[in-house]
């Protein structure tokens, strides 16, 4: 023998038992909206960060200074070379008169760097990439060219902002998950609360011989609508939220070098993650509180 | 059919409820269990529903051995169980109709049986002009009706009544064991908990008599007349 279920019964008492206790309900939905609203919003930073991040690294060629001990001219015969060198876009030619020249318009009236001699500048190449993800391999190439001295990509650069990146990426693991917590004990104790409104239907139903997952799934429903509501309320607030935002950005003149990606793209990606998340916590948050309440 | 051979029971406080009770209730039978207040007879009931467990002896339960029953097993054999209560336990919110329903639907009935059967049971005992009625625009002798037709709705092989007519007067007593009487004609095996000894000897049916965790006499036909009673 099993159990039928009529699903209409099911949803209309998972509906009910929300309405019954509007006020926890309400409680519940908006904690979900807020942990789903700093994850998204972390999420989207992080995204944004790594959308211009990558414009750095594709603005990022990097140089190849030349043995001083190669004449100007030979030097500028390297380009050929360098040039065959496989994933090099293109490879530019930089006297050190130039270099220097450069430096000194760049740090003007900076006393550190005004009386370097100027056999630290070397006659250089700027070499701009096919592919930034090769840099390494093609950079060791390069530097195998005769006559090449030495090369310098920034990769501490690039650690610099994986630091920054990583510490971001731990706080806001740690505050979502905290967060997280706090979604599942609402509501938990929101079911809680409808499970103990109905002790006397649940005894009621469990006396005429219902079962013991037929008395669970209103509840579970519940934390479910909980849970998807929670996600559909912060898909369109993030929406909003980000709009206003990325509206503000590209309206001030001063932060032109942020580019914000537009929502639409990851629209579908962000609706989902939250709907997910929302069932994921509905769902635990409602077996963990009828967990021990349907013994006998 | 209902066997208890040897029950025991203790509960964690030490109390011995009872001490060691042989019974037997064959299908369609309609039994009185009679006896003075804390004697066993609500602790049988409730080792019957699989409430509590037994701390010795076997009892078997319409082919259920609940010596050994599963957890999963138990609501299926709840199913073959209506049980009525003196406090009636009607749900104030739902309607009589509602009530009922409510059962079916907790043993997945689906809508079509459950339109069937509603309206046949309320017939029965009576209520069929009630049944949009919340169970507090009815009398009580009307809500212990509902509460019987509740019992009734899953079609169980045996209705196990605990003191139905506690709370009601003699008249509303009466027309309620005669309820019970006629759902026994149709079929029903029927066990009656009550003090009521007046209401007893009006019918002749066995009566079972217990008397601090023992029974002392168990007659088919029989009165309910022992002097230490009330
Ligand atoms: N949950 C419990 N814990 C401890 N003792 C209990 C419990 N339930 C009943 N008892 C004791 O077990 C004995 C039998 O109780 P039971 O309820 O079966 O009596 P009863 O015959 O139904 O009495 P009444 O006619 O008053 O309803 C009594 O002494 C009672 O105090
Ligand atoms: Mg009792």
């Amino acid at each position: 023998m099993r159990q039928r279920y009529n699903l209409g019964y099911l949803f209309s008492e998972g509906f009910h038992s929300i309405f019954t206790h509007g006020f926890m309900s309400f409680a519940a939905v908006c904690m979900i909206v807020c942990c789903l609203l700093i994850m998204g919003s972390f999420s989207l930073v992080a995204v944004n960060a790594a959308y211009n991040f990558s414009d750095l690294e594709k603005d990022n060629q990097f140089s190849a200074f030349i043995d001083e001990t190669i004449p100007q001219e030979q030097a500028r015969a390297l380009q050929d070379e360098i040039e065959a060198v496989p994933n090099v876009a293109r490879a530019e030619f930089v006297t050190k008169e130039q270099a220097q020249a450069e430096f000194e318009q760049d740090y003007v009236g900076n006393p550190l760097f005004e009386d370097l001699p100027s056999d630290v500048y070397r006659d250089r190449f700027h070499i701009y990439l096919e592919d930034i993800s090769k840099l390494a391999e093609t950079e060791a190439a390069v530097k195998q060219v005769e006559g090449v001295a030495h090369t310098n990509s920034a990769p501490e650069i690039a650690e610099g902002f994986g630091v920054i990146r990583n510490i971001a990426s731990a706080v806001a693991i740690i505050l979502v998950g905290i967060l997280l917590l706090v979604s599942l004990f609402i509501i938990s104790n929101t079911i809680k609360l409808a499970f103990f409104n109905r002790r006397d239907e649940i005894a009621i139903m469990k006396m005429c011989g219902a079962t013991n997952s037929f008395v669970r799934w209103p509840f579970v429903i519940e934390g479910m609508i909980l849970g998807l509501s929670g996600g559909i309320v912060a898909f369109f607030l993030q929406w909003g939220i980000y709009s206003l935002v990325s509206q503000a950005i590209n309206g001030t003149d001063s932060i032109d070098l942020i580019k914000v990606v537009s929502f639409q793209p990851v629209a579908m990606l962000v609706l989902g993650s939250f709907l997910l998340i929302g069932l994921v916590i509905g769902v635990l948050g409602a077996l963990l509180a009828i967990r021990k309440f349907l013994q006998v | 059919m209902i066997r208890l051979i040897d029950i025991q029971k203790s509960y964690d406080n030490g109390t011995k409820a009872l001490k060691g009770v042989n019974m037997r209730i064959d299908d369609g039978e309609f039994v009185f269990l009679v006896g003075p207040s804390g004697s066993g007879k609500s602790t049988i009931l409730k080792l019957i529903t699989a409430e509590i467990a037994p701390s010795g002896g076997r009892l078997m339960v319409n082919g259920y051995n609940l010596n050994n029953i599963t957890p999963r097993q138990v609501p299926h054999m709840r199913r073959t169980l209506g049980v009525v209560f003196q406090d009636f336990r009607l749900i104030e919110k739902k309607t009589v109709q509602e009530n009922l329903e409510f059962a079916m639907q907790a043993v997945g009935a689906s809508p079509r049986e459950i339109r069937k059967r509603v309206a046949y049971v309320l017939d029965l005992v009576g209520l069929l002009p009630k049944s949009k009625q919340r169970p507090d625009q009815l009398s009580g002798g009307e809500q212990q009706r509902v509460a019987i037709a509740r019992a009734l709705v899953n079609n169980p092989q045996m209705i196990i009544a605990d003191e139905p007519t506690g709370n009601l007067d003699p008249m509303r007593s009466l027309e309620i064991m005669m309820l019970l009487e006629r759902i026994n004609e149709l079929g029903t095996t029927i066990l009656v908990v009550t003090h009521e000894r007046e209401l007893v000897n009006r019918f002749s049916k066995r009566v079972v008599a217990i008397e601090n965790g023992r029974i002392i006499s168990d007659e088919t036909g029989g009165y309910y007349n022992h002097e230490t009673t009330l």
